[in-house]
């Protein structure tokens, strides 16, 4: 973070305008206010310095306060983006009260350069309206006293309300307390009522926490770098037991692994693991790492290690039999076998075949990633199919049943036996290429020479074509 | 001693063996029908054959096979041999498009006799290893009567001489019978395995 002295402001693209989003104090010194034009702030103050809003990096950056308001309860929420709400209801007497708190957040956020106003009530809602509107604490069990003097902006109107409310007169919340319901009720509608009862603690308001996404990361940093494949399998064999114990306790397993080593000179070398079923087992995991850190090349040496699950997999603790012991045995060396395959070839390259409801020969089977799906389904056919499909190849030939003699990939051969025809006609819902030729009447075709092919005639626009072989 | 079928076939486990010919697939789905486990198979991915597991399915349960597409032979080749090592599965069947020398041929039988495992080659005429416990050519023959029927040669065997025998695959009993040629017995019966 870069210090910067004089007018500051971050702008956005927004109503197509470039607009102030925040700006520092400098800046509000000039007259300068969010939601002003760039035009116009340039106008005002010349030496205005500008970055481009990162809403990313906001909402990166509310999350990691969200994660560190944590230490002071365990309830925290957002509030829109600029914001948090901490339900530190029981947990404020930890820090020694509520003033107490207030100045350790004070205190630690000024350590890091935050500028932050804070406010401590009740109910949420006044306390938004004092952090927005005054700041400190309000005492417990009079709320109304504490944001008696707040402008009514406080009570998170909307500005249209707001603007109203004004013009009536009626400036402070005390004022808008102070009038009979029903008149309120009556000319702005139940929101300003159900804003004011929120603050005033008539009406409940929840505030709703994010839940922090675990983190599945484990880091090993060495004070002599190393460089050789065996000291880094004995990093890893370090990194993975305290991971795989979160993964063991969130009942998850690992899919993706991802090795990062740090190394001395600055760069850095990733080693990714692909799993073909979610593992929690430091045993099973370790070996597999084995050819991937054999290709690492650590230059001057390795310095830190860190192992991260890029993409976890619920996996629920399974109650094992005796007999069901030794399939699962068999069935961890197949899927420990699909791992290793696939860091070669690819996990997505081991396939195996689905059978798929279509008569179209080429449909009539999914080919689906072992890793990611599981055996279902039937296998039926009606009539004997090919154990071998191609790309239709063209026979020439002129007749509407298979032709005496024909010539197909440079031989010749002679017709002795053939079944069919069995017409299949196209997915007409189905855009396909490859059958614009229409309907096909296939022909199992014997020759005498002994080859056996799937032969199809296109009685639409004629033709003879090699689809498939038996045997 | 003249070699008999049934010390040749069912394959000699622990072993890597090919086979050539027009009738390799339905040998190789065959072989694969007679294991009751999780079967590999290893092929080119640019290969525009595919395999037809509706086909198959008259040999071999399409659920038990695991495909492996790989980008080029040596992969095949190198996939291959991590296969047979694991010892995950008992047969390991890889399609190669180029020659396989007596190295790569002497690394996938120690890796079939380290995992004990059974490798099945399917190669081009002519492109075996010296390697090889036994080499097949298996070719479909045009019949009058039925249409399954295939000729596989033994042509190469490290254990015995070589063998020629006429075979028909029963649909129903999904089983193979060894059929006597006709030219040699005249009326013979079938002569089941």
């Amino acid at each position: 973070m870069k210090h910067i002295e004089g007018a500051f402001a971050v702008t956005a693209h927004i109503k197509n305008a470039d607009r102030l989003v925040c700006l520092n104090a400098a800046a509000e010194e000039h007259g300068l206010r969010r939601g002003m034009g760039l035009a116009d702030a340039r106008s005002f103050c010349p030496s205005l310095l500008t970055e481009l809003h990162d809403a990313q990096a906001d909402q990166a950056f509310q999350r990691r306060l969200v994660r560190w308001a944590q230490r002071y309860c365990p309830w925290v929420g957002e509030d829109g983006v600029d914001g948090l709400f901490l339900d530190v209801t029981g947990s404020a007497h930890l820090l020694g009260g509520e003033a107490a708190l207030l100045h350790d957040i004070r205190t630690r956020l000024a350590r890091s350069r935050l500028t932050v106003s804070i406010g401590i009530a009740d109910t949420p809602g006044a306390a938004w309206a004092l952090a927005h509107f005054g700041q400190g604490c309000a005492d417990t069990g009079d709320t109304l006293k504490a944001v008696r003097g707040l402008p009514v902006a406080s009570l998170r109107i909307t500005a249209k309300e707001d603007t109203t409310l004004q013009r009536l007169g009626i400036k402070t919340v005390g004022q808008l307390a102070d009038l009979p319901r029903a008149t309120v009720g009556q000319r702005f509608g139940a929101s300003v009522l159900m804003r004011l009862d929120q603050a005033l603690g008539h009406q409940a308001e929840s505030i709703s926490p994010e839940v922090n996404a675990p983190v599945y990361a484990t880091r090993l940093t060495l004070p002599e770098p190393i460089g050789l494949a065996k000291d880094v399998m004995a990093g890893v064999e370090r990194l993975l037991p305290p991971l795989c114990e979160k993964l063991m306790r969130m009942m998850a397993g690992v899919r993706v692994l991802s090795l990062s080593c740090r190394l001395v000179d600055g760069g850095a070398q990733t080693v990714e693991l692909r799993l073909a079923r979610p593992l929690r087992d430091p045993a099973r995991i370790l070996p597999l790492f084995e050819r991937g850190i054999g290709e690492i090349d650590a230059g001057f040496g390795i310095d830190q290690l860190r192992l991260v699950a890029v993409q976890v997999e619920a996996l629920p603790a399974e109650q094992t039999t005796q007999a069901s012991q030794g399939q699962s045995r068999q069935d961890d060396g197949l899927h420990d076998l699909i791992t290793r395959l696939g860091n070669r070839i690819g996990l997505e390259n081991i396939q195996r075949f689905l059978p798929a409801d279509s008569h179209i020969p080429e449909r009539s089977f999914i080919i689906a990633p072992a890793a990611w799906s599981e055996v279902g389904g039937a296998w039926v056919s009606l009539t004997p199919r090919p154990v071998r499909l191609f790309p239709p190849e063209y026979v020439a030939a002129s007749t509407n049943r298979p032709p005496g003699s024909f010539k197909w990939r440079g031989m010749s051969f002679k017709v002795g036996r053939v079944t069919g025809p069995e017409r299949i006609a196209p997915e007409w819902w189905l855009e396909d290429e490859n059958w614009r030729h229409g309907v096909r009447d296939y022909w199992k075709v014997e020759t005498r020479e002994g080859h056996r092919l799937w032969m199809f005639h296109t009685p639409q626009s004629p033709g003879w074509f090699v689809h498939g072989t038996f045997a | 001693m003249l070699v008999r079928f049934p010390d040749v076939f069912p394959l000699k486990p622990c072993r890597y063996h090919e086979v050539t010919g027009a009738g390799s697939y339905s040998f190789a789905a065959i072989c694969c029908g007679l294991v009751s486990s999780r079967v590999l198979w290893f092929a080119e991915g640019w290969v525009p054959e595919v395999l037809n597991p509706n086909g198959l399915q008259a040999y071999c349960d399409p659920h038990q096979l695991l495909v492996g597409k790989c980008g080029n032979a040596a992969d095949v080749l190198a996939a291959t041999e991590e296969a047979l090592r694991s010892g995950a599965v008992p047969l390991v069947v890889a399609e190669l498009t180029k020659p396989l020398t007596l190295t790569s041929g002497r690394r996938l039988q120690l890796a079939a006799e380290a995992g004990a495992s059974t490798g099945l080659m399917i190669v081009q005429e002519g492109m075996g290893s010296n390697a090889t416990q036994t080499r097949w050519r298996v070719s479909p023959r045009y019949s009058a009567d039925v249409s399954t029927l295939m000729q596989w040669e033994l042509i190469k065997n490290k254990a015995g001489t070589c063998g020629d025998w006429r075979i028909d695959w029963n649909d129903e009993a999904h089983r193979i019978s060894v059929v006597s040629e006709p030219v040699q017995r005249a009326n013979s019966a079938h002569e089941a395995y």
